[in-house]
This record gives structure tokens, C-alpha cells and sequence, in this order.
């Protein structure tokens, strides 16, 4: 359980705690300028690690059940 | 009328005939619609609520911040996916205490968690006021759409009541419930079109994304970069904070948590939502490429900038389908907004005070109500200047008033009493209108603070007092509180 929670707190840091440091246009990723790569990555990143919480979870190992 | 302005009225009519369809042999109610049996899995219950997440704003206020403010506008972006984060706890909570207790709007929620009725009844009260601008937001899209399909023939302002009599009699014709297959129209033309939008017009007019922004960064210095004061980076994340707190204390979403099979559906809901979101990354670069390509479009208007730079490329027929398409992300979720406002104050309102009248005349009230909260939001857009994005963040603030007793209420041995809740939300409603009224922000109220402080999105200091005079209440009035919450049964 307690690694849940530690990420759910991942996006959060990462998009909104690292902002200040990324707030830049150079480099430009696949053509997006740096900030808004970083968000448009962060936002698969937080896809993954929604994912990574569910297998974790063992409340969605039982059915439909809860 | 040209051949534009043709094709939207078709979408108009398919989505009543549609409408019509649907409604067909079925006599619910809005809640039994959108509880559904509590039987909807996960596809079901993210078109759902991805019906009434993406509205017009998405596709015109999302393209009108880009265009008028650049980077800032990323936030909408972000508070959509971080709430999904919050999803995966929040609204397994919420859906197993509603369907426990049988619960079918946000209002029960309330008065079966603190046991008190006038609680139901504002939280009810500040649904209607906060879904007001969002309604206004959907007529603003719809004006706008049609406005600019015509080419300049139908004014801004009739546009608006074109588009609110549609809207009313969209409602009114497809019954107290919508259609669901019209929003699933909705969201594949909506993907469809941005999709092409966002990834054709910057390809034509500068060869790729990175001479596109390149070209905007010659032309505007610092307009891709968040700016040190202002809609800096401080705003940006106060604001999503703020955002995300509010992102599912909206009725109409609320109480379609309710419709799912288990709370498991959220939990995997939330894994690809976030992707969904990406979709929005297009509306941006059209906002972008309309910078150069069509300038000068200053305040509010620049909420006219992807329509404005899709006449300037494209023939006459192809801004119907993109009209078209628009018209279906204002009408489907302005039904369901109009639809929550007038069912809240027959069901949840005026109900509590007279509980005799029966459900049909509650039902008639509800219809009676859609053209008057049409005109009360016509009024409001023929008379605000605001953009999209500026009343989408009025209704954050004033819905958001609801979290702190919300969150609270998921405790096991809530610590908040009736009186606590009621005293906070009200406490923050004040200040959120007071606010918005004398246009204050942080940095005229407090203006001593460093830059950072200032910049921060005053409605957290709504918050936060909602915050403190919740706790404060609650423990001065501790004695006066009945005993509350007997302990659900199988919590974690």
C-alpha cells in the first residue's frame, strides 16, 4: 500500500514541483518547445504509473467485488 | 444562407432527431438516466464523463488561450490528467457510499453524510451558481460558431439567441435525458477534427511544429514561457491545484460516478484517461499557428481564433464540418448543464420545501425551468466580456467550495459537523464573489507579498478560509452536532 501512495504523489512532483526548472523553449522536443514537452511527457508518465498503481493494488486482483 | 451555415443546421437537426430517438419509449428521469442501474463498466462510463468534461471550451477557449496568452494555457492540460490521479481514489469512495445507500444525486451525498437537509440544498444552490458561467461558456461557442460560419452575415449577439433556442429546444424535444449516442458523435468529430487541425495547419503555413513555434518565439519573446509575474508559474500550479479539487465536485459528474458497475471501473478509467487528455496538445498548436496568421484578435475575441484561421485556409463546406462539429461539443454537454441546473433546483431544492408534489410535477417543473436559466444565461453572455477560460475558472472557484467538507465526509470518524460544513462553504461562496466582484488579486489585496505570493490564484484563499472556518465551526458547535456517521461497514 505505502508505495501507492508515494505514486500518487509522482505526477504531482513531477509536473508541478519540476516547473520552475523546465520552464524553458530550448531544446525543442519533437517540436514542442521544452515546456511543453515536459507536460505532454508527464502526462504518458502518468498514464504509466496510474497503470503501475492498479497492478500494485490488491484491491483490483479480487472480481468486480468490492 | 451559405452552404456553411447548411451544414451546421443539418448537425443541428441530426442531433435533435437523435435526441428524439432516444427518448423514445423511455420515461426516466435525469437521475435514473445517469445512475443507469449502477450497471455501466468502463468504456460506458468514460464516454460519460468524457462528455461532460470536453465542452466547447475545450475546443475554442483551449485555441483562445494559446492564441492570447501562450504557455499559460497548458494548464488545461494538466488539471484534467492530475485529476484523474485523484480519481483513483476519490471516486471508488464516493461510488461505494452512493450505491450502499442508494443514493442518486450530489446533493444526497451530502445530506446522507452529515445528515442535514439544508446542507443538500446548498450544495445544490452552489451547483446552480457555479454551472452558470459553464452554461455561458457553451452559448458563447455556439454564438461564436455560428457567428463566424456566416461570414460576417449574423451578428455575435443574434448568434447567441440562435444558439440558445437551439440549445432550449434541443432540451426540451430530446426529453429530460439526452441522447448518449449524440455524445459519442460528439467526442469522435471533436478528436477527428482537432486532430487534423492541429497537425495540418501548422504543416501549411510553417512546414512542422518546430518552425511553427519558432516563429511564434521570433515574433513574441517570452510568449512560450510561463512570464515571471502574472499567469507565472506560481499561478500555474495554484491554479491546477485548485482545479483538480474541483474537477469532480460538478453535480452533473458527481452523479455519474454513480452509474458504474464497481469501483474498479475508476481505478482503470484512470489509467487511460490521462492519454485522452493529449488531444488537447492540438487545439494548442492551432492557437499557436493563428498568432501570425490571424493577429489582432485582442481580450475575449481570441476565443475566435481557431475558427477565424480555419476560414482563412479552407473552403466554405470544410468550416461547416468543423461548425458542425462544434456545435455538437456546445450542445451536448450545454444539455446535460441545462438539464443538471433545472433538476437541481426542482428535485433538490424546491422539493426539500415542498416534499408532497409529485415526481411528474417535479419533472414538468424541471422543463418548465430550461428556457429561464437559457435566458438568465443569455443575459449573462450578451453582458460579460470575459473569455472561455476566465468564467471556466469563476465556476472552478465557486464549485470548488465543496471539496474540504466533501473529502472530509470520506473519513471514517469525520471530524466536521453539519454546522462546520455549511459555515465554510458559505464563508468561501462570499469571498469567491467578492472577489470576482472588485477583480482582486492577491496582489492588489496583499500588495507587500514577494511577486510569487502574489501570482498565486486567489481562489485558494477562498479555500483555505473555507478551510479554517469549517474546522473552527466544527469544534464550537461539536456539542450541538448529533452523533454523526455510524461507520460504514467495510472500509479499507
Amino acid at each position: 500500500m505505502k508505495i501507492i501512495y508515494i505514486l500518487t504523489l509522482v505526477p504531482f512532483i513531477g509536473i508541478l514541483g519540476f516547473l520552475p526548472f523546465v520552464n524553458k523553449i530550448e531544446p525543442y522536443v519533437l517540436g514542442m518547445p521544452f515546456n511543453m514537452f515536459w507536460m505532454a511527457m508527464w502526462v504518458v508518465l502518468t498514464s504509466a504509473i496510474l497503470g503501475i498503481m492498479y497492478k500494485l493494488d490488491p484491491r483490483n486482483r479480487e472480481g468486480d467485488q468490492e | 444562407m451559405n452552404i456553411a451555415l447548411l451544414i451546421i443546421l443539418a448537425f443541428l437537426l441530426l442531433s435533435i432527431f437523435l435526441g428524439i430517438r432516444s427518448s423514445k419509449g423511455k420515461d426516466m428521469d435525469l437521475e435514473q438516466w445517469t445512475v443507469g442501474g449502477r450497471g455501466f463498466g468502463a468504456i460506458f462510463v468514460f464516454l460519460l464523463m468524457a462528455g461532460e468534461i470536453y465542452t466547447t471550451f475545450s475546443f475554442l477557449g483551449g485555441s483562445g488561450w494559446a492564441y492570447g496568452k501562450g504557455a499559460p494555457a497548458l494548464y488545461v492540460l494538466i488539471y484534467i490528467t492530475l485529476s484523474y490521479v485523484l480519481s483513483y481514489w476519490l471516486l471508488p469512495e464516493i461510488w461505494r457510499y452512493a450505491k450502499e445507500n442508494k443514493l442518486m444525486s450530489q446533493s444526497d451525498f451530502f445530506v446522507s453524510k452529515y445528515k442535514s437537509p439544508s446542507l443538500g440544498i446548498l450544495a445544490a444552490l452552489v451547483g446552480v451558481v457555479s454551472m452558470i458561467p459553464v452554461i455561458v461558456v457553451q452559448l458563447k461557442g455556439l454564438g461564436i460558431i455560428v457567428s463566424e460560419a456566416s461570414y460576417g452575415a449574423i451578428s455575435m449577439s443574434e448568434a447567441v439567441w440562435m444558439g440558445a433556442i437551439s440549445l432550449t429546444i434541443y432540451v426540451m424535444i430530446s426529453g429530460i435525458h439526452g441522447s448518449v449516442w449524440t455524445a459519442v458523435i460528439k467526442d469522435i468529430m471533436m478528436v477527428a477534427i482537432i486532430g487534423f487541425l492541429g497537425i495540418y495547419l501548422p504543416i501549411h503555413y510553417f512546414g512542422g511544429f518546430q518552425p511553427m513555434f519558432e516563429a511564434v518565439d521570433a515574433a513574441k519573446p517570452g510568449f512560450l514561457k510561463f512570464p515571471d509575474q502574472g499567469l507565472s508559474v506560481s499561478w500555474f500550479i495554484s491554479t491546477v491545484i485548485l482545479l483538480v479539487f474541483g474537477f469532480y465536485m460538478w453535480p452533473q459528474v458527481f452523479s455519474a460516478v454513480y452509474s458504474a458497475r464497481s469501483g474498479k471501473v475508476f481505478r482503470k478509467n484512470a489509467i487511460i484517461s490521462p492519454l485522452y487528455t493529449l488531444m488537447l496538445l492540438f487545439v494548442f498548436f492551432v492557437g499557436f499557428t493563428a498568432i501570425l496568421k490571424v493577429p489582432g484578435l485582442v481580450g475575449a475575441d481570441a476565443d475566435l481564433s481557431l475558427l477565424r484561421l480555419s476560414i482563412e485556409t479552407f473552403d466554405p463546406w470544410f468550416i461547416g464540418i468543423i461548425g458542425g462539429a462544434g456545435l455538437l461539443t456546445a450542445l451536448v454537454p450545454g444539455s446535460m448543464l441545462l438539464m443538471s441546473v433545472a433538476t437541481l433546483l426542482a428535485k433538490n431544492v424546491y422539493k426539500e420545501f415542498a416534499p408532497d408534489v409529485s415526481d411528474r410535477h417535479i419533472v414538468r417543473l424541471a422543463k418548465f425551468l430550461v428556457p429561464i436559466i437559457a435566458l438568465i444565461a443569455v443575459y449573462f453572455t450578451l453582458n460579460g466580456g470575459e473569455t472561455m477560460s476566465a468564467l471556466i475558472l469563476m465556476g472552478y472557484s465557486l464549485i470548488t467550495q465543496l471539496f474540504p467538507s466533501l473529502l472530509f465526509s470520506l473519513k471514517r470518524n469525520n471530524p466536521i459537523n453539519k454546522f462546520g460544513a455549511i459555515a465554510g462553504i458559505i464563508t468561501g461562496l462570499a469571498i469567491v464573489i467578492c472577489i470576482t466582484l472588485s477583480q482582486s488579486t492577491i496582489g492588489t489585496l496583499f500588495p507587500s507579498l514577494p511577486q510569487a505570493a502574489k501570482d498565486l490564484n486567489v481562489g485558494i484563499i477562498a479555500l483555505a478560509v473555507n478551510f479554517i472556518v469549517m474546522i473552527t465551526v466544527s469544534i464550537a458547535f461539536r456539542k450541538h452536532a448529533v452523533q454523526l456517521e455510524p461507520k460504514s461497514v467495510n472500509d479499507i
